[in-house]
């Protein structure tokens, strides 16, 4: 069934969009991201305009964060407090981002730094990941199930000061690494029009080390906030949140995000983590190709002004 | 060259030839509304040639049908490998290129319409594109127009359909020109022109109005008129959305 697009002036497959907004929901349950990574390049690839598919994305995103975040709260798997202190510099970080981003645009080339931002930082913190959760994984053989008593981590991270006491993730560390972990991923998820749970779910573990369980769902807490900013910003300014294209993929989005979550339940922390990261590596290892390859069409067209 | 010239003196032989033929058009719909599941259109285009004289036994009749949408500027950028990756190096503005161009004719381009006529009446898919403002530092400028054309052509939005107008007894003409689905709104001019030996002997003008309509205008309208309703509509949607999956989800699994 095609649906045509007010804002996109496209006319698409309605099913394609349910089934694209539900694979990308499981996804967005089960770790935690909100999935504009794969999204994005998804919508671009089936004729959305850029435009348009960067500012609908952020909308559908506050959807299916919306969704996985209930059933993480009944849980009590949100930790509100650590979600409060990465969204203050998450929002300042977001605001930055978009004055680097101006500036950027001003000296051209724009679409080139997001490409390689995409894969240096795809391609880090999936191959980082994959290599760590990998051994998480041997070492839980290894011990025939009976994983070792964590051991926490006494870095630098703890000596700093501002301590602040988050229950739900049994830490007592200073304000100021979730705060600066904030400002970062808002600088880039502006820059990359993302929500940043790709980022934001790794530097929860690693940087902060803070529990699994508890991170999905702090970073989706953050994430509905920092998107529903995006949307109003593009609604506002560039007027291409595109509603019914948002509609369409929300429908299977929040659906497929229920679902993601049960999903996120049964297995391992390890195994979600050696999924993520291989899914992290699939969408870089793509992105670089399309640099280093001779694309077919050398020329492509835009609209005076944009990217 | 030649031909040019013999076509001159044939028609200042015959000065009162070009009034002598006209067009009486049709067309199936004279607007085309764009709902929410609009999937492209076939607009049926007709009608005769009016004369007070018989058939001229000069060469046989043409015709020519033109649809054009809206012109706007056109960004083009060209990719070129730059220390092992694909970068884009150069770009042209196309002043002003159609967002939909059809051309259908009633026998192969060229012999339809003669290359000068196309010069005038600015007639084939080239020469409805304009682009003069090229930089001056970037070489081959030409391609970047025909970079326009090929894309637009693989899109569908360009086509050049020769032998698809039927003329019946050098009256009567009829072509179907199919739309796709991805229209943008605007007035989509559309020229029927007659020739007879490469050279227009008349031609007519009328617009084909694409609208959206319906749930499509008011949602276009809200989001340019009312950007802040409109946005915030899309959160509360979305917001609902979330959490009535979830509350769903929760009613399926304690059953």
């Amino acid at each position: 069934m095609q649906i045509y697009l007010p804002i996109a002036e496209v006319s698409v497959n309605a099913f394609l969009l349910l089934g694209l907004g539900g694979l990308v929901g499981v996804l967005s349950g089960m770790f935690g991201v909100g999935g504009g990574f794969l999204m994005t390049p998804l919508l671009f690839f089936i004729g959305i305009p850029p435009a348009v598919a960067v500012a609908t994305e952020a909308n559908q995103i506050v959807a299916s964060s919306f969704s996985g975040v209930l059933a993480h709260f009944r849980r009590r798997t949100v930790d509100f407090k650590m979600g409060g202190v990465l969204l203050v510099g998450g929002l300042t970080g977001a605001a930055l981002g978009v004055v680097v981003f101006n500036y950027l645009k001003s000296l051209g080339q724009v679409d080139l730094l997001v490409k390689l931002c995409y894969v240096v930082f795809l391609g880090v913190v999936g191959g980082l990941m994959f290599i760590e959760s990998l051994n998480a994984i041997r070492k839980s053989r290894r011990a025939d199930g009976a994983a070792p008593p964590k051991r926490r981590q006494r870095g630098w991270v703890h000596a700093l000061p501002f301590k602040m006491r988050f229950r739900t993730s049994g830490l007592y560390i200073s304000a100021l690494p979730p705060l600066i972990v904030g400002v970062f991923v808002g600088i880039l998820s502006a820059i990359m029009g993302v929500g940043g749970g790709f980022i934001m779910v790794p530097a929860m573990i690693y940087i902060l080390g803070m529990p699994t369980k508890v991170v999905v769902g702090t970073s989706l807490f953050q994430i509905i906030f920092v998107t529903a900013f995006t949307t109003m910003l593009h609604a506002t300014t560039n007027f291409t949140v595109d509603v019914v294209l948002a509609v369409l993929l929300l429908v299977g989005g929040v659906i497929g995000a229920q679902v993601g979550t049960q999903i996120g339940t049964k297995l391992k922390a390890e195994q979600l983590r050696v999924l993520l990261a291989m899914m992290v590596l699939a969408v870089c290892g793509k992105l670089a190709l399309d640099l280093l390859l001779q694309p077919a069409e050398l020329f492509s067209l835009g609209t005076e002004g944009g990217h | 060259m030649w031909r040019t010239l013999i076509a001159l003196l044939f028609f200042a032989a015959h000065p009162a030839l070009a009034m002598e033929e006209e067009i009486v058009l049709g067309l199936s719909q004279d607007r085309v509304a764009i709902t929410s599941t609009f999937d492209g259109s076939d607009i049926l285009v007709f009608g005769a040639v009016k004369r007070e004289a018989p058939i001229p036994d000069a060469e046989p009749l043409e015709v020519v049908i033109t649809v054009s949408g809206p012109s706007e500027p056109v960004m083009v950028r060209r990719k070129e490998e730059k220390f092992g990756i694909w970068v884009n190096v150069d770009s042209v503005l196309v002043d002003s290129a159609p967002s939909f161009y059809a051309v259908a004719t009633s026998a192969p381009f060229n012999e339809a319409i003669s290359h000068t006529e196309d010069l005038r009446y600015k007639v084939s898919v080239p020469q409805a594109i304009r682009s003069v403002g090229a930089d001056m530092n970037v070489q081959n400028a030409q391609e970047f127009a025909e970079a326009v054309i090929r894309i637009r052509e693989a899109d569908g939005l360009y086509s050049l359909r020769e032998d698809t107008v039927a003329v019946d007894q050098q009256t009567l003409f009829r072509t179907s020109i199919s739309m796709p689905a991805n229209l943008i709104e605007g007035d989509y001019k559309t020229r029927i022109f007659l020739t007879r030996g490469g050279k227009v002997v008349s031609q007519i003008v009328t617009d084909i109005d694409v609208r959206k309509v319906g749930l499509e205008r008011f949602l276009f309208n809200l989001s340019r008129q009312q950007p802040a309703i409109y946005g915030l509509m899309s959160l509360a949607i979305a917001i609902f959305a979330g959490w009535g999956a979830s509350a769903a989800f929760t009613v399926l699994r304690n059953r």
